[in-house]
């Protein structure tokens, strides 16, 4: 049993880089929220131009792969603007932010195109404008529509913050990483096996707490339409 | 019927109004006009554009030609040194104020307590405080019956109920016309009663203009001013309901008649 564990060290490490690893999924979730949701309502506005903004946005953050937007946002964009590069937390974040956000608008738009046209008639009867037919009856109830893929979308982000270990930001992968490397010039090195095992193990916990908080938003918002 | 010197609510005059989807022409260069406290009954075949009258004064689908008069304002149109220009979208809310809608499918909001429901626009739309919505809110659904219902939500109330909350949502914006699209068609028919008798209380009123598409001829013989049967676009006729059920002048009224009446 022991052996299945790692040294004292060993675990302060990997919660240091844990609580790193928070920091950006958490940083990147406020982000992408806030972005899947501008970007989602932009993507269905009467006006054109804002329409095409948003498109823009979408097929961009989409569709480049994390990892280059991570580079570009560590690397090129500093380089190119001649600007101070900026501290890679903050890259990170704004990448996979960026990143997540793209896919977010997606789901918040189909949500909402999802609700009926009749609550949209309603509020028309109503004399009530867009941003509050938007804002107390669409939007109220695209949230039960959004949070489920919504959830798989954040534990994707999750697993994707790994990625910043290779801007040099001490996330859980890259301290697994340097444990790995120290193996090397260890007296006692740690079996890989086992060093990975607790690394998975981790990263499967920050996963359930996600979807744990994702099925208790769920069930509040089911509550609210009464149909529990 | 009742008293004119009692009635209020705004006039409807629609002008020459075309509405077309794609090809197909629903409202043919339609003229209607309908007097302050009126209760106009709009019967016809399905597919024969009544519905779309009501969603043309309710701005739920924009005309493509003629003109809305809506207690004397243009609907659509501004005047701008005398020309009769395209509405602004202010324009159009401002003069909308006065008209509601009733569906056919209630469109509560499901989210909200019936209370809620009734409370959103007035407090958002027109300033109310929380306090002054409530109080007609509660004011409003006790007059449909539904005073003990205030904090139930839609999928916890009957087809008739949820229509009810409906009603009293649109009073709650106290408008001077107010449209009904087929309200008792997608009732179970133990629910339409209870509709229907609500409906009546209104009409009886004479506190607003009220066009009604419905195929209860029943009610409409009893509470309608007027009944106009509506066909490909266009009145065919028109006239009391006495007149209109009894005796009227087209075949194809004869027949439609005929066949809403066999069951």
């Amino acid at each position: 049993m022991d052996d299945l564990i790692l040294n004292a060290r060993q675990y302060g490490n990997l919660l240091e880089g844990t609580l790193v690893t928070i920091q950006v999924i958490v940083g990147s979730f406020a982000l992408g929220t806030f972005m899947a949701v501008v970007m989602g309502v932009a993507r269905l506005s009467d006006k054109k131009w804002i329409r095409q903004a948003a498109l823009v946005y979408i097929e961009f953050a989409r569709g480049i792969s994390a990892i280059i937007l991570l580079f570009w946002m560590a690397y090129a964009l500093p380089i190119l603007f001649g600007a101070p590069s900026m501290p890679p937390m903050l890259a990170g974040i704004l990448a996979l932010g960026l990143n997540m956000g793209a896919y977010g608008a997606e789901i918040v738009r189909g949500a909402i195109q999802a609700v009926p046209k009749g609550q949209t008639e309603a509020t028309i009867a109503l004399n009530m404008t867009d941003r509050q037919r938007l804002r107390h009856v669409v939007f109220p109830q695209a949230v039960p529509i959004i949070l489920p893929p919504y959830g798989n979308l954040t534990i994707e982000v999750l697993k994707g913050t790994a990625l910043v270990s290779l801007i040099a930001l001490n996330d859980l992968a890259r301290v697994a990483q340097v444990i790995r490397q120290n193996n090397v010039i260890s007296d006692s090195p740690v079996p890989l096996a086992i060093l990975y095992l607790n690394v998975l193990v981790i990263y499967l916990i920050l996963a359930q707490v996600i979807a744990q908080l994702f099925k208790v938003a769920e069930r509040r918002s089911a509550r609210r339409f009464g149909s529990t | 019927m009742k008293p004119d010197n009692k009635r209020t609510g705004a006039s409807v005059a629609m002008r020459q109004v075309v509405k077309a989807f794609g090809e197909n022409v629903v409202l043919n260069k339609l003229d209607l006009d309908v007097d302050p406290g009126e209760v106009v009954v709009i019967i016809g075949p399905s597919g024969s554009g009544k519905t779309t009258i009501l969603r043309v004064i309710m701005t739920l689908e924009r005309i493509d030609e003629g003109t809305i008069e809506i207690d004397g304002r243009h609907l659509y149109h501004e005047q701008k040194n005398g020309v009769l220009t395209p509405a602004s979208e202010k324009h159009i809310r401002s003069v909308r104020s006065d008209i509601s809608m009733v569906f056919q499918h209630f469109n509560l909001f499901p989210h909200m307590s019936a209370r809620e429901n009734v409370m959103l626009a007035p407090m958002k739309v027109k300033g109310m405080t929380e306090d002054e919505a409530d109080v007609q809110a509660q004011e409003l659904l006790n007059k449909v019956g539904l005073g003990d219902k205030l904090d139930h939500r839609p999928s916890e109330l009957s087809g008739g109920q949820k229509q009810r909350v409906a009603i009293a949502r649109s009073l709650a914006m106290e408008p001077k016309v107010m449209l009904f699209d087929e309200v008792t068609s997608a009732l179970d028919p133990e629910l339409v009663g209870e509709v229907l008798t609500v409906l009546r209380e209104l009409a009886a009123s004479g506190e607003m203009t009220m066009m009604m598409v419905t195929h209860e001829m029943g009610f409409a013989s009893e509470m309608a001013d007027r009944v106009l049967m509506f066909d490909r676009g266009q009145i065919l006729e028109q006239g009391p309901p006495d007149k209109l059920f009894k005796d009227p002048d087209h075949e194809r009224t004869k027949t439609f008649l005929r066949a809403v009446l066999s069951h």
